[in-house]
């Protein structure tokens, strides 16, 4: 089922006309609103009118995560703060967060992408969505939220956590369409089987399962346990939040991105070249309606991979794979964002603790699990069992309040942690997903 | 008064405390006491040897994270109620005692306990005032 045939169908060249008469309307945008944009602009001497094809695309410089931190608050809106309706911010808690902001246009452009992506994924108006995707400065909740609305399914918004209670809904509702991250999804179905209730026998017919990383194997086993059709969803906050693109319930096979919005690249993320459709690499977007906050080539960090076929739901739009990694060393912590660094600072406010560390990432359960390993040197070795418990104790206080991510640290010897030459191994990610 | 104990940090791991003895017996290193503290995921080996400059060297040479601290040998009489009598002694002058452990060898007719204070030069005063006798360190690495 398509939301809005006449977009997503469209042929590429009337696709393309579209995309470069709203690129070149957000370049100008952009350029004579943000600062930021001007400067990078002139560096490379890109001139506004200089864009003339969708080839020139590639002239314009990247945006990246840091751009976006140095502009904090709201450095990167291209209207005063009267325009705008709307403020989320970004998971990621590297120092400050990313703020965005929506003009009132923009919300319903979201909203239309969220009903265009809801229908996708198999939802109708005579649907009722359960959406667990948590609601407030995280634009999970209020993404779907606006989209069902706009789809005019009926939304129970009970956000995340209290899963008997959710249980307890589902089974008094009877919702027919789950929206969660894929983790939770299967949390809910254990916590269903404890209370003895039957998830197979709940009225579902499909869930779109996102905002972190999954695998085909999980999928299969959300649509086993749930006895559900389960699709894959993407998005970041930075580009809009969530409707970036999805999965068609007909295929579920890649994830169709909403081009007269969005415009993808796929860089190699070493030497930024474009690379060809069908090749991994980072992905890049540029938006081209957005209002209050739009990007030019935002370099997601996300390693996919972009293929133009048209599809058998009839979308003539590009789809992108499933997001095979990461370009940086961001891992996702029970969906929170964690750069090694940040632990790393951590690590290092403890006098004499030199920088010898090692992340373990696991996954117990359904719960990811981050062990710190830290080598201990004279400085800090003590004879006493007590101190050096306390000093586990009090890294574990400062990793949990500055990332708000319980971690254990574990003390190991000198020299234990592998070395390598040039880039040390930070990070062990032992989670089969 | 005071004897040097050296400590070292080893993770839970089969085979490392076959390391250290290993890397001691090597090097001529004799272990005259030595006690074990252990958590979860690490241990804190104390001992105490004959030479320890030579011991801390070697245990360095070969990786290992190497403390030392100054620790009390005391003379217990070898019958009922001997070591309550100096814990007694200690107790009434509220030093706390942070951990100890028996020495292998006796000296004479008593038993030999080894004992971590926090404050180290007031528990020996008051041990020696009390009349318990405290070993020197020279003496007890030679024993």
């Amino acid at each position: 089922m398509i939301y809005n045939e006449e977009y997503e169908t469209m042929p590429r060249e009337a696709l393309e006309a579209i995309q470069l008469r709203r690129l070149q309307t957000t370049v100008t945008r952009v350029y004579n609103t943000v600062p930021f944009y001007k400067k990078r602009f002139d560096e490379v001497g890109v001139k506004v009118d200089d864009v003339s094809s969708l080839d020139d695309l590639r002239r314009l410089p990247f945006t990246c995560k840091d751009d976006l931190r140095d502009s904090y608050p709201f450095g990167m809106f291209t209207v005063p703060m009267d325009d705008v309706v709307r403020i989320h911010v970004s998971s990621g808690t590297t120092g400050k967060p990313t703020v965005v902001g929506y003009t009132a246009r923009d919300i319903q452009t979201w909203s239309e992408l969220m009903a265009r992506t809801l229908m996708a994924g198999g939802a109708t108006r005579g649907d009722m969505l359960h959406n667990a995707y948590g609601s407030g400065l995280f634009t999970g909740g209020l993404g779907f939220h606006y989209g069902a609305e706009k789809l005019g399914a009926s939304v129970i918004p009970i956000s995340g956590g209290n899963t008997k209670r959710q249980v307890m809904i589902m089974t008094d509702f009877g919702p027919t369409i789950l929206t969660c991250t894929p983790s939770y999804a299967l949390l809910i179905a254990e916590v269903a089987e404890e209370m003895g209730v039957d998830f197979r026998a709940f009225n579902f017919k499909a869930g779109i399962f996102g905002a972190e990383p999954w695998s085909e194997q999980m999928r299969e086993e959300i649509e086993r346990k749930l006895n559900m059709k389960a699709m894959d969803i993407y998005g970041l906050s930075e580009i809009i939040g969530p409707g970036v693109s999805v999965e068609c319930i007909e295929a579920q096979n890649g994830l169709h991105i909403f081009e007269d919005h969005f415009i993808p690249e796929i860089i190699d993320p070493d030497t930024e070249e474009v690379l060809p459709y069908g090749t991994p690499g980072e992905l890049v977007f540029t938006t081209i309606t957005k209002e209050a906050f739009p990007v030019i080539r935002y370099r997601t960090r996300d390693i996919s991979v972009l293929y133009p076929e048209p599809c058998r739901c009839g979308r003539t739009i590009v789809r992108m794979g499933r997001v095979q990694g990461r370009s940086d060393d961001m891992l996702i912590i029970r969906g929170v964002n964690v750069f090694p660094s940040q632990i790393e600072s951590v690590i290092m406010e403890i006098d004499g603790i030199e920088p010898h560390y090692q992340l373990e990432v696991d996954r117990e359960g359904r719960l990811d699990t981050l062990t710190v390993k830290v080598e201990v040197n004279e400085k800090v070795f003590s004879d006493e069992v007590k101190n050096l418990q306390n000093m586990e104790r009090k890294l574990e206080k400062n990793i949990k309040e500055m990332l708000s991510v319980s971690a254990q640290v574990k003390l190991v010897e000198p020299k234990s942690i592998q070395r390598s030459e040039g880039k040390a191994v930070r990070v062990i990610d032992k989670r089969k997903i | 008064m005071k004897v040097e104990q050296i400590s070292i940090f080893l993770e839970n791991k089969a085979g490392r405390l076959a390391e250290v003895t290993g890397v001691l017996g090597k090097a001529g290193i004799n272990i005259r006491a030595l006690a074990l503290a252990d958590t979860s995921d690490f241990g804190i080996l104390r001992l105490i040897v004959n030479d320890h400059e030579k011991a801390k060297q070697v245990l360095k040479e070969h990786g290992f994270t190497v403390g030392r601290t100054e620790v009390v040998a005391v003379e217990v009489e070898d019958r009922p109620g001997g070591l309550n009598n100096i814990l007694q002694i200690l107790f009434e002058n509220g030093i706390n005692v942070e951990y100890m452990y028996a020495f292998v060898q006796q000296s004479g007719q008593n038993a030999v306990i080894i004992f971590r204070f926090d404050d180290i030069d007031n528990a020996v005063d008051v041990l020696m005032q009390n009349g318990v006798t405290v070993i020197a360190g020279q003496k007890l690495y030679a024993m």
